[in-house]
């Protein structure tokens, strides 16, 4: 069998939570084992605090997990023998893409800033060229090179943002609710050029959302609820679960939930969908026009 | 809000716009230097013309340089009415009670005159005009560079320029976010005494320093992620190299120099006192 990509065993992280009262620990992710393959597009869902942002961090070693493993390319990531040469070469390979856009570019021009992640690697100067511009134009933004980024919107700010990862040349790279702060259009600029990526660079996307809808796009779904991973697969077997979906505080994309209401009020509508188009096609047929 | 200009950056093509910001940083020490070295009325004639060239090199409207001169507008009379008044010479052109004007004291007014102005038109034309603040840092942290021999951290202040400068508009915008937000809940900025005034800006000073803070911790978590580790082993995409024509302007202001200072041996005139 084909080794994972990213590995995690029962990786834990627990952190002191202070209620006003005493210092408790909290566990933000409690033993979660988790195994993704390369080049695959997995969505990991969850509500507002439910550990999925946590889990992320420790991906990119920005936190250290409490307890267990994590491996990368077959690499022990938690190896206390990490060096900073390590860590870096990790980050290089696992980029981060963050949720609000103004926090993460560091320049003032839009081509310098993505110039940022190789410059610190060391790459020669007539290489960083060739690749801000690959960057750019992957991301749909090359006439914006050389704009001022306060000037542009949320959503070609976080592409901005995913250029300068995009240039350092990960084989991975993690969105941490990167589409939550954007407006409709945004969320669609950057939800198509994230799947150009998987889809023509096989980079392997690890896409944290609240987004129902987004979350369908991926191959995989997996829900985390409370720091445990309650549900994990294919989209449409994920959202069939629409119940359990809802205990944790999760709904399933409007779609879903139509044909859902349809077969229980008596619709002869039969079988699963997550995206519009056939969820218009099975309406169709049940309708028997 | 949002179309802010930062500092006095003037956009045009110009030969001044074109040039390597570090060769002008030099050439606005050097021309400091030479506003000093004038001593009579031909030197500080030369003087007068070379910053007009500049202007005209630079291609900045007179209005723009004039309404840069107006901050020292009184700093200039002042100094003139002294320089007029208590100058002490040989060609008395009035005398009236104890006021004695001679015309030596005139010169010196118009010397000073003409020094304080060129000092802020040569480093506007050469510097602030026509080079964007961004290019100013860049070229700051190479001109500075050698001082990394004897540990001044050089890059990490060119990356808190840098840094600052980018977050400039971010917070303007936020501010005017939390005052429209703190105004829709009945605070009221622009009645009251000053005490009252001051007062009211708590409530937004507040808010935007913790959303500062958080910016900065998101920030460092990003940097972090694109692999900076600091100054060391890092490559640039623009890197300058100083061309030969680079240097005409460098020869041409060491020419400039040692014409003001024959010009105040050679030439005969009114001399500063």
């Amino acid at each position: 069998m084909e080794e994972a990509f990213i590995k995690i065993e029962n990786v834990s992280y627990m952190y002191e939570e202070n209620d006003g009262f005493a210092k408790i620990d909290r566990y933000a992710v409690k033993n979660v084992s988790l195994e993704i393959k390369e080049g695959e597009f997995v969505a990991v869902l969850g509500h507002n605090g439910s550990g999925k942002s946590t889990l992320a961090k420790l991906i990119n070693m920005i936190y250290t997990p409490t307890s267990g493993k994590i491996y990368i390319k077959g690499r022990d990531i938690t190896d206390e023998n990490m060096s900073d040469e390590d860590i870096m070469g990790l980050r290089k390979t696992v980029g981060m893409v963050f949720q609000n856009p103004d926090n993460q570019l560091v320049a003032t021009i839009v081509e310098d800033d993505v110039a940022f992640g190789p410059e610190n690697l060391g790459i020669p100067s007539e290489e960083i060229r060739k690749r801000v511009d690959d960057a750019l134009a992957d991301v749909g933004m090359t006439k914006y090179a050389n704009h001022e980024p306060h000037r542009l919107s949320g959503g070609q700010k976080q592409r901005i943002a995913i250029a300068g990862i995009i240039a350092m040349l990960p084989e991975c790279i993690i969105f941490d609710e990167s589409t939550a702060m954007l407006d409709p259009v945004g969320r669609k600029e950057v939800m198509e050029s994230i799947i150009k990526l998987n889809r023509e660079k096989n980079i392997t996307v690890l896409m944290i959302t609240h987004y129902m809808e987004e979350a369908a796009l991926a191959d995989r779904v997996v829900v985390i609820d409370d720091g445990r991973i309650i549900s994990d697969g294919k989209p449409i077997e994920v959202f069939k679960k629409e119940k359990e979906l809802r205990d944790c505080g999760l709904s399933v994309p409007q779609c879903t939930e139509l044909v859902h209401c349809l077969s229980e009020n008596g619709f002869d509508i039969k079988g699963e969908c997550v995206d519009v188009v056939s969820c218009a096609n099975m309406i169709f047929e049940a309708l028997n026009l | 809000m949002k179309n802010i200009a930062f500092g006095q950056y003037y956009p045009a093509r110009s030969p001044l716009h074109r040039l390597d910001p570090r060769v002008k940083i030099i050439l606005t020490i050097l021309y400091i230097v030479c506003s000093f070295l004038c001593k009579n009325v031909w030197s500080f004639a030369l003087l007068a013309i070379s910053s007009i060239m500049l202007i005209i090199l630079g291609r900045v409207p007179f209005k723009i340089i004039l309404g840069g001169l107006r901050p020292v507008l009184i700093v200039l009379i002042f100094t003139s009415i002294i320089n007029v008044f208590w100058t002490k010479g040989e060609i008395l052109l009035l005398e009236w009670r104890f006021i004695h004007i001679y015309l030596e004291g005139i010169f010196s007014a118009i010397f000073i005159i003409v020094r304080i102005s060129s000092l802020i038109i040569g480093t506007g034309m050469l510097l602030t005009y026509t080079t964007t603040p961004i290019a100013l840092t860049d070229a700051l942290e190479d001109v500075l560079s050698p001082l990394k021999k004897v540990k001044v951290p050089v890059h990490d202040f060119a990356m808190m320029m840098t840094i600052a400068l980018r977050f400039i508009p971010t917070l303007v915008e936020e501010t005017d976010k939390i005052m429209t937000a703190q105004k829709a809940r009945g605070a009221d900025f622009s009645n009251g005494n000053i005490i009252d005034r001051v007062k009211a800006l708590i409530p937004i000073i507040i808010p935007l320093f913790v959303s500062a803070f958080s910016r900065a911790g998101d920030l460092a978590t990003a940097m972090e992620c694109r692999c900076y580790q600091g100054g060391e082993g890092r490559t640039r995409l623009h890197v300058r190299h100083m061309r030969f024509k680079d240097f005409i302007p460098l020869v041409l202001i060491v020419v400039f120099g040692t014409g003001l200072v024959l010009l105040n041996i050679f030439a005969p005139g009114f001399t500063m006192s």
